[in-house]
């Protein structure tokens, strides 16, 4: 006689003690959370995700300054912008193409995507701006998608792309066209491989909102914010360095590494400090020192052994 | 030539002193709102470009008069000490805000800033030219210097021209807004270098300008 087994709970299904222990003020800001979504007019649904290891002692910035204070320059180039005009753009159906130096090139539907295991990883965020953020992401290692595709001994980099869609995209169409389109950004593979290099489909428990890359973007925690490129359609294995956009647009200004790094200076500011978004207006103490690497040397410091980070900014 | 009822000399006092209470509502509702967390995202960079557009849109009224009394014939210049005096303590307030509530008064990163980084060294030598301008706009100085005010007073055109250029190398993509400012400050000191000459012609041709008119 077979003993009774209890069907696996799957461990989405888990609450987090901590989150339990404390589940009026979950419910509270969960509540709070969604009339603001409601009020903001973005697209983001509810989305599960695990907990993980990835937390952070610092507060989390408020998710309304996280929604409307944006660097989306497909949106405008207003921090405001992404947030005011976003409301047309479609990021349902989806798809992102995975091609070049890979042994299984494949397309991956949005429901692909969000059918890999989510986690929620809470991650600084710094601006080359000199601004930073503390954001709760879901969404899954880079690594595993691309464990999928089963990339090539010869490929060394990887490239993204961002959709073109001028109809939707405001920043795309007009007299005035602040970068060149479509949006391009690169890693290296093992920067990409790299545990902490995750593609994002959510924050703050929901969907991506559209001024924030809507359906699924790039978060590489330890370089500056505008590596991680938004709204991705694809992704190509390479063995060339691939082209960068701000990097294309002011190559003294932009690197292709952009290395979190307080040592080296953009040529028009310092990078040694940043202010924290969100905390209280003038007098909250937010002005901070920067730290190498984002804070998250420790676990990645040791890909640019050997680099000079000066000349490889 | 347009014709505006004249405001009465009685009031002429009064609406200058009403257009300095005016010029000070940008720079105190946006300390007002920084001050209780109500500007969004990053507080102190909003309040710093907000006193910063505000000094050179002053700095663009001022140089407005002089073309405007030219070509319409309105006498506005009892309110042109008023629009740079407001020039003045919006850079200086800009500065602050950034030497105080953004740099935290951290003195050599400051002083490292204007030294390294061209658009902060031309941003500082349009204050720094500012001060002179701003201590002399007053009828003694102008009885004191006499000719010597006219020629010192000339340092604006190269102040707004910094403005424009300190604006437009500040940001990462110089766009629509950025050109516009450009294009506005280079129109009015252009004017400048044609005004003797139009004046000249118009003295020839409608016989009596419209100088002095009141409007």
């Amino acid at each position: 006689m077979t003993a009774y087994r209890p069907p696996r709970i799957a461990a989405t299904e888990i609450t987090p003690e901590p989150i339990f222990l404390n589940r009026r003020s979950f419910i509270g800001a969960t509540a709070g959370g969604l009339l603001a979504a409601g009020a903001s007019g973005s697209h983001a649904a509810e989305l599960k995700a695990a907990a993980s290891a990835f937390k952070l002692d610092e507060p989390t910035t408020p998710e309304k300054d996280v929604t409307n204070y944006n660097n989306f320059y497909e949106f405008g180039t207003g921090k405001a912008d992404p947030a005011a005009n976003s409301a047309d753009f479609k990021p349902t159906p989806w798809t992102i193409k995975v091609e070049g130096m890979v042994s299984k090139p494949r397309e991956f539907g949005l429901e692909d995507l969000l059918a890999m295991p989510l986690e929620e990883r809470t991650y600084r965020m710094r601006c080359v701006e000199a601004w930073s953020m503390v954001i709760p992401w879901i969404g899954f290692p880079l690594a595993s998608l691309l464990d999928k595709v089963e990339p090539l001994g010869s490929a060394k980099y990887v490239a993204f792309e961002t959709v073109v869609r001028p109809e939707q995209m405001p920043g795309q169409s007009g007299y005035f066209q602040p970068l060149p389109w479509p949006y391009v950004e690169g890693l290296r593979l093992d920067e990409a491989r790299h545990p902490l290099t995750i593609l994002s489909v959510g924050l703050y428990g929901r969907t991506l909102p559209n001024q924030n890359g809507a359906p699924v973007r790039l978060v590489v925690p330890w370089k500056y914010g505008f590596k991680g490129i938004k709204s991705i359609v694809k992704i190509t294995l390479t063995d060339k360095q691939p082209p960068t956009t701000w990097n294309l647009s002011a190559a003294n200004e932009y690197g292709f590494y952009a290395n979190v790094n307080p040592a080296v200076d953009h040529p028009r500011w310092s990078q040694a400090t940043e202010n924290r978004i969100g905390e209280g207006g003038f007098f909250g103490g937010s002005r901070r020192d920067t730290l190498p690497f984002n804070g998250y040397g420790e676990e990645v410091a040791s890909l640019y052994a050997g680099m000079d980070l000066a000349a490889n900014f | 030539m347009i014709a505006l009822p004249a405001l009465p000399r009685k009031y002429h006092g009064a609406s200058v002193w009403a257009l300095y209470a005016l010029g000070f509502v940008p720079a105190i509702s946006g300390f007002y709102l920084g001050a209780t967390g109500q500007l969004p995202g990053n507080a102190i960079k909003e309040f710093e470009h907000l006193l910063g557009i505000w000094a050179l849109r002053f700095l663009i009224a001022t140089l407005c008069i002089t073309p405007i009394r030219d070509l319409f014939g309105i006498n506005w210049i009892r309110y042109r000490r008023a629009l740079g005096l407001l020039a003045f303590w919006y850079v200086a307030m800009h500065f602050s805000t950034y030497m105080i509530l953004d740099k935290y008064l951290d003195f050599p990163q400051i002083v490292a800033d204007i030294a390294k980084r061209p658009f902060i060294t031309i941003g500082m030598a349009g204050f720094v030219m500012l001060i002179p301008l701003a201590l002399t706009s007053n009828n003694w100085s102008i009885r004191r210097l006499g000719p010597r005010w006219n020629r010192l007073h000339k340092l604006v055109y190269v102040i707004a021209a910094a403005g424009a250029l300190h604006f437009a190398m500040s940001v990462k993509v110089v766009g629509p807004e950025q050109m516009i400012y450009i294009a506005v400050v280079t129109a009015l000191l252009v004017w400048r270098l044609f005004r003797p000459r139009f004046n000249q012609w118009r003295r020839g041709t409608a016989g009596r300008p419209g100088m002095g008119r009141a409007a």
